[in-house]
This record gives structure tokens, sequence and C-alpha cells, in this order.
């Protein structure tokens, strides 16, 4: 029942806020509170007995938790929910952004508090069904179901240019949605008339034999999915739009969970279930990813609202998750991940430190800021910090995922592992520029404001450890990850024969002599 | 008449003669609640005769009627329906006629009659019947606030393209019965299924029957009158077009081309799916022009029309997503979803207006949430995102579509969903921001009944419920196909 409370406890806890809120203000930011820690508690136990008990070797086609029951059984849809060291990640990194998304909105939103928090903990629950989910019905039902209170999240706290965001976000990721069930429902089709055994069921539907002609297109289907929740250059339009509208909570949310959404995706279901298409289809994603890398961070470099820079910036490092899953080798794999984590919370402090400067200033234009390092030297040694980590310094978690990613791409292209470097540049210019111009350089407009309050420091302060702790100790996240990526990657084996380490499931006394090095990758 | 047909007949018999005992009532004091809880027993009185038919042998009553477990799911379908329709009503006339209102209530059981009939229809006489009892009672009730312009303007041109498109069907009938020498729909389909007959006068007279067949439906190029009927129309009213009239011709359509392979057929397929892509374009690309939420909804009726169209298309070949299946819980869904915003148009309105302009729901969220909250709701549906019966159907269409290989029309259909949760987000955009000073004062308030509240909250629920376990439904129409 763990799988079901991951979400199910989150609805609640919405419904719950809500309702509070019509009689008080505070209640719904200590109900949300204590809902998150809960949450938190339960995800991290669930991490910690992972690692504990098994976790780490299980075969392909084993889950370590796993809950499964007929939901519509006419179609053949399941409720499956299900985990492996992958998701295990991904819903650890939900509660605690989460947690820190609500502890972040506690003084910036004072109006329709009871709503807001509903919004906020029901996109949680549809991410981490999201993360869960392995009946592809149920997958695409957790995929949607998030848009609609980030609709409301955006579209009612938002500021001024809010709806013009609010619906183009909507329109894009709804019809992206609607391509992504198509190709659902016809390979489910395939997969029924070949074995007469109607099911959306992710484990079955992995073997289905699709002709090369259609798999490219039904891959096609899922990338548009994916690629425009990653998002993907030339799809990325929406983002920037939205995250500059949207309030720091639905920043954070959106940074460091829904793009996750789209990477874990390419993940566990676009290549797994193609994987022929997909390695034909790699190298144009390759380019898009570079191209991403590229220029978007070219484009934040020209931004002058603080805020749309950090929003090119995850657009350029999604172009490296977006690199790491196509050249799917082990290294690469584990990069991604490592990058879906540490951008997840580098960003996500990077949204949180900005809303937190908006607040006290109400501009984001870097032109005006200036000097604020002498005003408020906490919020200052914080964002240094965040900016460090994005920029991809060693010791802090991004530079752990980035160069991984490298090195697998490196073994499939070199080429392309020479261009994507040229993103650490890139990121290294925009990072110090943003600081500069924010921090240093002479406060010209005499800006007063109160520095970081113990709340703000607190969440600071664990983003912070959890930045180095990923940095510097990645080991235990590697080792979460490796063996669910590598059955992903045997499922795959028979159309990428250069990754080798997928062979054979290492015991537990090969995992723990190889401990001492990068997650005994090699 | 054996008592077989008596017992199937039962609903139909109930249904008609409760317009009879209200004529009777009012003869004898005219009291507008008393006609109102009068029809609304008598729907249920031929709601609870449904299982009674239902476990009766026999279904072909009359060569004029087939009374089986697919007319008894519409017959439960419209009298629940009309019922719902009913409580909003009330409140409506109330607030809005100060003629004489019982006879709304005639015409609208009278109408009911007429869909009923239609659901049940096995024969081109009976069908052509109960037909004009339905349009002609819409005639009236179309133009029943007859002090209003709008209103009578309305109800003139229903009439007169009404009467134009019967004209069109009686003469695809005759064109059809002179080459078949029949009128059963089952020897019709018979002759058409076989190639040979393929000649201009009976596709000639399908494609005239289809004139008929698409003004009710108001799919393109027969929708010109619904936006303007819809507006002028009381609310109610509206809602009644929209669901019970449309979901009887639909009945009626998928049992006349049941035995039917529609994709195997040039002729016919080209007609349906020229029809159905029109509609979905000009439906909703009209939509997204409209500031009035009344004509919102008829533009977006054109277009979920056209959605169902592709189901009935894919028609019922197939083992796994029958086209009719699906089009069936398209049709639950749309009653539902429709009705419930009608209803709540009807509740934003005052002595002198509907509030039927996109402005009057302008902040609704924060005057009366829960009434936003289940328009939300119906919007999201009809946008057809998850949790919401509006998805399960979209979905239900999308995969009867794919499993007959319908490409292109499933492709429209993707781009025209896109196209269409844009103005239904226009409309919840609305109802949460926020209202200037100077607005406040032109804004209507809702005043919401406790029937009418808790007939909106189990709509609403019916929504969610169908949204998130669709099972029951499901299993009960497939239950119900022939």
């Amino acid at each position: 029942m763990t799988l079901t409370f991951l979400f199910a406890w989150l609805i609640l806890g919405g419904l719950l806020a809500w309702l509070a809120g019509r009689w008080n203000k505070e209640a719904p930011r200590w109900i949300s509170l204590g809902f998150m820690i809960v949450h938190l508690i339960v995800s991290v136990r669930l991490w910690i007995s992972f690692l504990t008990n098994k976790g780490l070797t299980l075969a392909q086609g084993e889950w370590f938790l796993m809950e499964k029951s007929p939901w519509i059984p006419q179609w053949g849809i399941q409720y499956f929910l299900a985990v492996d060291g992958l998701s295990i990640l991904l819903i650890v990194l939900t509660s605690f952004l989460g947690l820190l998304a609500v502890a972040c909105s506690w003084k910036g939103i004072q109006e329709r508090v009871g709503f807001f928090f509903f919004n906020l903990l029901w996109i949680l629950a549809g991410i981490s069904g999201v993360f869960m989910a392995l009946d592809l019905f149920l997958f695409y039902f957790f995929w949607e179901i998030m848009l609609i209170p980030l609709y409301f999240l955006i579209g009612i706290w938002g500021h001024s240019n809010r709806i013009y965001a609010t619906i183009k976000f909507f329109i894009f990721t709804q019809a992206s949605g609607l391509f992504m069930l198509i190709s659902i429902l016809a390979l489910y089709f395939i997969h029924g008339s070949q074995t007469g055994h109607y099911t959306f069921d992710y484990v079955e539907l992995l073997g289905t034999q699709v002709s090369p002609k259609i798999a490219f297109w039904l891959m096609l289907g899922f990338f548009l999915g994916f690629g425009v929740k990653l998002p993907a250059v030339p799809v990325h339009t929406w983002l920037p739009d939205a995250h500059t509208e949207a309030p720091t909570a639905g920043s954070v949310v959106l940074a460091g969970l829904v793009l996750k959404a789209g990477a874990y995706g390419f993940i566990r279901f676009l290549m797994p279930l193609f994987p022929q298409a997909g390695k034909e289809f790699a190298m144009v994603a390759m380019i898009l990813g570079i191209i991403g890398i590229i220029y978007a961070a070219m484009v934040a470099f020209a931004q002058n609202d603080l805020k749309r820079l950090v929003a090119y910036t995850s657009v350029s490092h999604m172009g490296f998750v977006l690199l790491g899953v196509f050249a799917w080798n082990q290294l690469a794999l584990q990069g991604a991940v490592m990058i879906i984590l540490s951008h997840g919370l580098s960003t996500g402090a990077l949204f949180i430190l900005v809303g937190d400067i908006y607040d006290r200033l109400h501009t984001r234009d870097m032109d005006k800021l200036g000097g604020l390092w002498s005003v408020t030297p906490r919020l200052g040694g914080f964002g240094m910090v965040f900016a460090l980590a994005s920029l991809g310094l060693p010791g802090l978690a991004n530079f752990v995922g980035e160069f991984l990613v490298l090195l697998g791409v490196y073994q499939v292209s070199v080429p392309i592992a020479a261009l994507a470097t040229l993103g650490f540049i890139a990121s290294t210019i925009y990072s110090l520029w943003m600081i500069q111009k924010t921090f240093f350089g002479k406060n010209v407009n005499e800006w007063k404001m109160p520095d970081a309050t113990p709340r703000e420091i607190s969440i600071y302060a664990a983003l912070v450890v959890a930045l180095l702790w990923l940095g510097l100790f990645p080991n235990t996240v590697l080792r979460t990850s490796r063996q669910a990526l590598k059955n992903l990657q045997q499922i795959t084996s028979q159309y990428f024969q250069g990754s080798k380490e997928a062979t054979t499931n290492p015991s537990v006394e090969e995992l723990n002599k190889s401990r001492s090095n990068y997650g005994g990758l090699e | 008449m054996t008592g077989h047909d008596f017992l199937k007949l039962m609903p139909i018999i109930i249904l008609a003669a409760t317009p009879l005992i209200i004529m009777l009532a009012i003869a004898i004091k005219r009291n507008h609640l008393i006609t109102a809880v009068l029809s609304v027993v008598g729907l249920f009185a031929a709601l609870f005769a449904i299982p009674g038919a239902k476990y009766t042998n026999g279904d072909q009553v009359s060569n004029l009627f087939i009374i089986d477990q697919y007319a008894l799911f519409y017959f439960a379908l419209m009298f629940l329906a009309t019922i719902v329709i009913i409580v909003p009503s009330f409140q409506y006339l109330e607030l809005r006629f100060k003629g004489n209102r019982e006879e709304y209530y005639l015409l609208l059981l009278t109408a009911t009659f007429g869909s009923v009939g239609l659901a049940a229809s096995n024969h081109f006489i009976s069908f052509f019947l109960s037909l004009e009892i339905l349009s002609v009672s819409l005639y009236a009730l179309v133009a029943y606030l007859r002090h209003q312009n709008d209103g009578i303007e309305a109800g003139l041109k229903y009439l007169i393209l009404a009467a134009v498109s019967s004209a069109f069907l009686l003469f695809g009938m005759s064109l059809v019965y002179s080459q078949v020498g029949s009128m059963q729909f089952k020897d019709v389909i018979n002759f058409l299924s076989q190639n040979g007959n393929y000649n201009f006068i009976s596709i000639a007279g399908v494609a005239l029957m289809v004139v008929g067949f698409g003004f009710k439906l108001a799919v393109v190029p027969f929708h010109m009158w619904s936006p303007d009927v819809y507006q002028g129309a009381p609310a109610p009213v509206s809602a009644f077009i929209a669901s019970v009239s449309k979901g009887g011709i639909l009945a009626l359509l998928f049992r006349f081309f049941a035995e039917f392979n529609i994709v195997q057929s040039r002729p016919l397929f080209t007609i349906f799916a020229l029809i159905a892509v029109f509609s979905m374009f000009v439906g909703n690309f009209l939509a997204l022009l409209q500031s009035n939420v009344k004509r919102l909804l008829a533009y977006s009726s054109i277009a979920h029309f056209g959605y169902i169209l592709v189901a009935f298309i894919a028609g019922n070949a197939q083992q796994q997503f029958k086209g009719v299946e699906a089009a069936t819980f398209y049709i639950v869904s749309y009653f539902i979803t429709i009705i419930g915003a009608f209803m709540i148009i009807g509740l934003i309105s005052n002595e002198e207006r509907e509030g039927m302009e996109m402005s009057d729901y302008r902040g609704l969220y924060w005057r009366h949430p829960w009434l936003s909250v289940a328009l939300s709701a119906m919007m999201f549906s009809l946008a057809g995102i998850p949790l919401t019966s509006g998805f399960i159907a979209k979905y239900y269409i999308l995969a009867s579509g794919i499993s007959t290989k319908l490409w292109t029309l499933i492709i429209i259909l993707i781009i025209n969903s896109a196209l269409g949760v844009y103005y239904y987000l226009r409309v919840t955009v609305e109802m949460f921001s926020n209202v200037d000073a100077e607005q406040k004062a032109t804004l209507i308030s809702p005043n919401v009944g406790i029937l009418s509240g808790i007939l909106l909250a189990v709509l609403t629920i019916a929504l969610v419920w169908l949204g998130v376990y669709p099972t029951g439904l499901i299993g009960s129409i497939q239950a119900a196909m022939f």
C-alpha cells in the first residue's frame, strides 16, 4: 500500500488544505507542511529499505514494490504501480522539492491560500503517480492530471502576463500528450492483435514486435510527448513564458519535477519500448540536445529578467539529459539521472532565491539590480553556491551528472561530446554574469532589503547540503539507479551491442567491492 | 397487441399519458409547482417501467418499433436527462417568465416522447413521426419566452429550417423506398450492403436523408441554426436541444447503420468523413471567436458531434472498442456535461437577462466557488481532460478510430482537441480572474436553489466518477449493444 499511499496521501492533503482554507489562512500551510513531511519520511524510508533489502540486485522484470489490480478490465487497463531504483530516486526528489515548495510559498501566497496548496499538493500527487505507474493508460492519466492544478497555480497566482503563459503551456503539453496517447493506443492494438491479449501493461508491451516503420512513428509520438515536457528545442518555447509568470512554488515544481517527468519518460518508456527506432533516432535527438544546450545558454545570457534567465538555463541543462538518454549506455544514463536530481535541486534553489529577491524588491530586472551582496550577504552567499552548482563546479551535484554524461556520450560520438563541453563554458558565463549583475557591482538604485529570514535560511541550507552530498558522495544515488538502468538496458541490448555491462547482473560482493570508485560504473 | 408488447411499450405509454394527465390537471387548477412535480413523477414512473420491459421477450413491437436493450438504454438516459432539465426549468420560469408556465412541461414531455420514439424506431414511418413530434414541440419551446425578440427569432429560424430539412428527409426516404420497396431499416440496409445496388437514386436518397440527420445534429454544413437557437432559447431548452433531441437522432442513426460497414462503402464514407472533418474544424474555429458562452457551447457542440461521427464511422466491425459503444459513452458524458453547463447558465440569470456573456463569469470563483468549480469540471470534461468523463469518452473514440485505422480522422481529432482546449480554458480563466470595482455593479449574482444545487453536485460527481471509474457504464453500454 506504500505506493498508493504516496500519491493518495497528497490528494487527501490537498483536499484538506482546501477545505481548511475556507476558515483559516494559516491552516492550509501547516496542513500541507505536515503532509509533505510525512510524505518525505515515507519516501526516504522506502529508499532506505530499498538500499538495505535486495533492492540493489533486482533482476530484469522484478520490482522492489508492486501493486496491481484491475481498473477497467474491459479495456485491459490495470491499476499497476511499481518502483525500482530509478522511480525511488525521483519520488524522493518529489517529496523533497515538494516540501521546499510548500515552505517557500509560506509568506508569498496571501490570497486563496487553501486553493493554492490544494493545487500544489495535487501536482505533486500527479507527479508521484507518473514516476510509479507502469500501466501505460494509468501513466497517461497521471501525466495529464498534473497539468490542471499547474494550470491553476500559474493562472491564478502568476504574474501579469499569466493568462497567455498558462494557455500556451497547456496547449503545448496537452496536444503533445495526445500524440503520445495515439502512440500508446497504437501499441496497444498492435500488441493485442499479435497476442490476442489486449493490455496496457508496460511489462507485457515491452516485447511487442512492431515493424520498424511503424515503430518509428510510434516512437515519434512518445518523443513529442516527452520532448515538450523536457523541453527539447524547438518545442521549448512554452517553458520560459510559464516560468516567468509562475509563482515561486510553481517554478520550483515545474523545473524540478514536471520537466523531470519528461526525462523519466524517455528512460522508462521511449527507449525500452522502441529500442530500434530509438537508436535510429538517437543522432537526431542528440543533435537537438546539443542545439538546446548551446542555443538556450546563449539566449539565457541575453536575458535581463532574472527568472527568465534561470528558465533558459533549464532548457540548456535538459539538453544534457537528452544527450545522456540517447547515448544509452550505463555512464550516460547514470549521468542523466544524476542531472535530473541535481538540476532539480540547483534550479529549484535558484528559483526560490529569485522569488525571495522579487518578494523584497518587486523587480527581477537585472539592469536595475546590483550590489545586493553588501545589503544581504546571506542571500548573496547562497546565491553564489547555487550559481556555482548550476555552472557545474566540481564538488557540487551538477558536475557529477554532466561529467558522466560527457563520458558516456564520448563513447558514442566524439564530436557531440566535444560540442557539449561548450555548454560548460556557456553556463559558466551566464551563471557568473547573473551573480555579477545581481550581487556585485554598484548598488545603483540603493536597494535596501532585509536579509534572509530563518525560514529562508533553512530552505537554502537544506538545498546546499543536498547539493554537496550529491556532489561529494554520489555513490548512494548511483548505486540506487544502477541496477534499474541496467535492466532497462538489458531490454534493449539486442540493438545496443556496445553496452556490454548490461549482460550480467553483478553480485552484492562485486557491488561492495566497487563502492570506492564512482558508483562502481566500470 | 399482446401482453408482452404492452409491457414492452409501458415506458412509452406512461410517457405519453403524462402530458394528458397534466393537461387535465391544468384544466382543473393551473399551478406551476404541481405541473412540474407531475411531470417529474410521470418520468420517474416511465423510468421504473424500464426493467419490466427489459425482462420481457419479443423486442419487435409491431413493424414500427423495436424495444431492445439498446433502445431501453437510451430511454433511461433520456428520461433521466429530462428529469434533470425540469428542475432548473422550474426555477428559470419562476424567475423569468410571467405568463402561463405550465404548458412548457407539456411541450418538454412531448419532445422527450419524440426523442424516445426515435431511439426505438425501426421503420421510416415511426422515424418520421417521432422526428416531427420532437420538432414541433421544440418550435414552441424555443420561442417559449414570447416577450423576447431573441426567442421569437430563434423559434422562427428553427421552424423554417427544420421544416425544410424534414422535406429533404421525406424526399430522401421516398427515393430510397422507390429502390428498396420496404421502409424497414433492416431491408434498406440489406439493400445498401450489396454493392451492385449502388445506383444514383439510392445514393441520392441516402444523401438526402443525411441532410435531415445532419440538420438535427447541427453538423456542418447544416449547422447554421444552432448558435442562434442556442442563444435565443431559454437555457434549459438549449440544454434539451443539445442533449435529448440530438441524442435521439444519434440513437436512430446508430441503429440504422448498425449492420452496415461505413468504412467499406466509399460514397457513404466520403459523405460522413467530410461532415465529421468540417464539423470539427468549423465548430472549433468559430467557437474560438465567441464571447457568448451559449454560442460558444453551440459551436463546441458542432465539434463534439464531429468527434462522435468519427466513432460512428468506425462502426461496429472490430472486436475491441466498437465505435457505437464509444459514441454512446460519449453521448452519456456529453449529456451530463452539457446539461450541467446550461444549468449553470440558467442559474446565473436574473429577470432581465441570462448570464451568457463571458464577462458575466468573471471572478465567479470568488463569488460562488462551488458553482465555478462545477462549471470548471464541465469545461474540463468538454475539453477531454483526465479525471472527467470527457477524457474517457474521447479516449474511447480515439481507440475506436485507431482500431479501424482511421488515421487521418484521428489526427484531425487530436488537432481539434488542442484547439478546443483553448476556448474551454478561456471560460475557466475568466472565472478565476479578478473583477474591478466598476464591473462589480453589472454582475449578476447567481441564486442557486437547494434542489438545483444538489442536482449540480450529483452531475459533477457523476462526471468525476465516470472519469475515474468508468467500468460500470462501459459494462452496461456493452450489454445494451445490438
